[in-house]
């Protein structure tokens, strides 16, 4: 559903990303990994528009959606949980979770609130609480529920787990594991390197802009010269 | 100061007494701040498009105090060429105003300043100099006011009289203020409004189009002033840079207020407006300025983040 092909982008006078291949199939879950500053949230926000790419090209289901502005890439379905969650401090969680379903009709609204309130019963119970107010996991739940309220074809998680305990971590990719069995395809970024592996089917690593290494999960896995080179493991 | 200072022309028997006899008569004293009130009302129009625009695009808009000018322009052409009254030009003329605002920032500032916040507080001051200038070459720099067949009707308290108009613009702002609360808090576009101001890449992010939003933001802080100038115009006269005096007092607001703060903007506002009047009454109307000033610099002193709704 997501093809990207020689893809570079990056910010002011150099190119961060030197040519990306990339493919999401529907319903997997993709991991895409690599350590700090290779290029993982780059990509994601050429993805999602917030940059505009170089070079290369991006179609997401058939059309392609490179250059095209955030709105009309969620509008079409593909939909970015940025890193460090970005929701509307100010503003109540139900709020927060209406503004996701911006681009969808009020009718699709109710449907979706309960769909996530189902998913995070915690949301349901501090839907009148200002966001900022929530702990660091409740957040990061707020924004993918934020993020699953606006009817993602593809969702795309940059680092759910970054800065929450271990206990919340498991529950983050056990709840990951959720989304994505309702037939949703799941990009995740992350550094947890084990645990993404173990989630996803294909995994792609990245190093300095460039995909080094792309294939099953359990390759990348069983690849303890790569986890090395690459994963700091 | 007192050459730009924005005065009200005062209303039928409202201020000056004989100061040294009845200075702290009860009675003078409540007038003062009723009339004080009412300006503040007309300031809280203005400092609330000032103020919008800034917790939203993060700017200051140097274009403001042309803004108001040409849209008290507006409702002197309207009255004097077409002998249609202010308030039945309100409506479309802030129609127009929140168009031309909306188009303005969506296909000229916008644009011009390619994505960068700051760009756009330069390109807004250079529009101010084209408006300015423009304002110039067609009304020379002569001072105009319209006649209305009201402009001296007034409301008897017993104790003083309230110009008509003046209560009328009072009215008109707070409710104007209560629209725009209501437009923030419960509509769509006002919550994309919100989110932007917060948190602009997690707008964008679910799917709100932040350059539209920006545009509706601008489009309400010219509407607003669009407003502001049918309530001035039958009390007040306009030259080509009227607006300037009175987007000064409204920036002192927007601070004393909180920047960014609606609440802080309103109360703000009528808070200005009384120690405007009750300087003016104390020490010389000439002299009513002096107060916003010094509180000004006193709140920059003691407490940067403002008066009211202070954020951080
Ligand atoms: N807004 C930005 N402006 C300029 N350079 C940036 C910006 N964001 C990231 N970079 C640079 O791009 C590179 C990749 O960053 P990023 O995509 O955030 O990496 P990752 O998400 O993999 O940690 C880094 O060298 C970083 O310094
Ligand atoms: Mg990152």
């Amino acid at each position: 559903m997501l093809e990207v092909r020689g893809l570079i982008a990056g910010y002011g006078g150099t190119d961060v990303l030197r040519g990306i291949d990339l493919d999401v199939a529907p319903g997997e879950i993709v991991a895409v990994l690599g350590a700090n500053g290779v290029g993982k949230t780059t990509l994601n926000r050429a993805l999602s528009g917030l940059i505009a790419p170089r070079a290369g090209t991006i179609r997401f289901l058939g059309e392609a959606i490179g250059g095209r502005k955030p709105a009309a890439i969620v509008s079409a379905g593909l939909i970015h949980v940025p890193e460090g969650r970005r929701i509307f401090p100010n503003m109540s969680v139900r709020d927060n979770l209406v503004l996701g379903s911006y681009r969808r009709g009020k009718p699709a609204r109710q449907n979706n609130l309960e769909r996530i309130f189902a998913l995070f019963p915690r949301l349901r119970e501090r839907s009148a609480q200002a966001a900022g107010t929530l702990s660091g996991g409740e957040q990061q739940m707020l924004a993918i529920g934020r993020g699953l309220m606006g009817e993602p074809r593809l969702i795309i998680l940059d680092e759910p787990s970054l800065g929450l305990s271990p206990l919340l971590v498991e529950e983050m990719f056990t709840l990951i594991a959720r989304i994505a069995a309702d037939g949703l395809a799941v990009m995740l970024v992350e550094q947890n390197v084990v645990q993404s592996l173990e989630l996803a089917s294909r995994a792609y690593v990245l190093e300095n802009g460039r995909i080094v290494a792309a294939g099953p999960a359990a390759e990348i896995a069983a690849d303890p010269a790569l986890k090395h080179a690459y994963l700091g493991l | 100061m007192p050459s730009t200072a924005p005065r009200m022309r005062p209303g039928p028997k409202a201020a000056s007494p004989s100061k040294k006899t009845v200075m702290f008569a009860p009675d003078i004293i409540l007038a003062a701040v009723l009339n004080g009130l009412m300006t503040g009302s007309v300031y809280a129009l203005i400092a609330l498009g000032l103020t919008l625009v800034y917790g939203v695009l993060h700017i200051i808009n140097f274009a403001h105090g042309a803004t108001l000018t040409a849209a008290m322009f507006a409702v002197y052409v309207a009255q004097t060429m077409l002998a249609i009254d202010p308030y039945v030009a309100l409506v479309p003329i802030t129609l127009l105003f929140f168009v031309l605002g909306y188009g303005v920032q969506r296909f000229v500032i916008g644009p011009a300043s390619h994505g960068e916040d700051r760009n756009i507080l330069l390109v807004t001051l250079g529009l101010s100099i084209v408006i300015e200038n423009a304002m110039l070459s067609i009304f020379r720099s002569d001072t105009r006011s319209i006649d209305v067949p009201y402009a001296f009707e007034s409301i008897d308290l017993g104790f003083t009289f309230l110009a008509l108009p003046r209560v009328a613009a009072f009215g008109v702002a707070l409710l104007v203020a209560l629209l725009l609360g209501l437009l923030l808090t419960t509509t769509d576009t006002g919550r994309a409004i919100r989110a932007v101001a917060k948190e602009k890449t997690g707008a964008a992010l679910a799917g709100i189009d932040v350059a539209h939003i920006y545009a509706v933001t601008f489009g309400l802080g010219a509407a607003c002033v669009a407003i502001a100038a049918c309530l001035l115009m039958p009390t007040f006269y306009v030259t080509p840079r009227a607006g300037n005096a009175f987007v000064l007092v409204a920036f002192t607001i927007v601070v004393l207020g909180g920047m960014g703060s609606i609440p802080g903007a309103l109360l703000g506002a009528l808070f200005i407006g009384v120690v405007e009047s009750l300087c003016g009454l104390f020490f010389g109307e000439s002299l009513g300025q002096i107060g916003i000033f010094l509180i000004f610099i006193l709140v920059l002193l003691v407490k940067p983040t403002g008066l009211f709704g202070a954020r951080a």
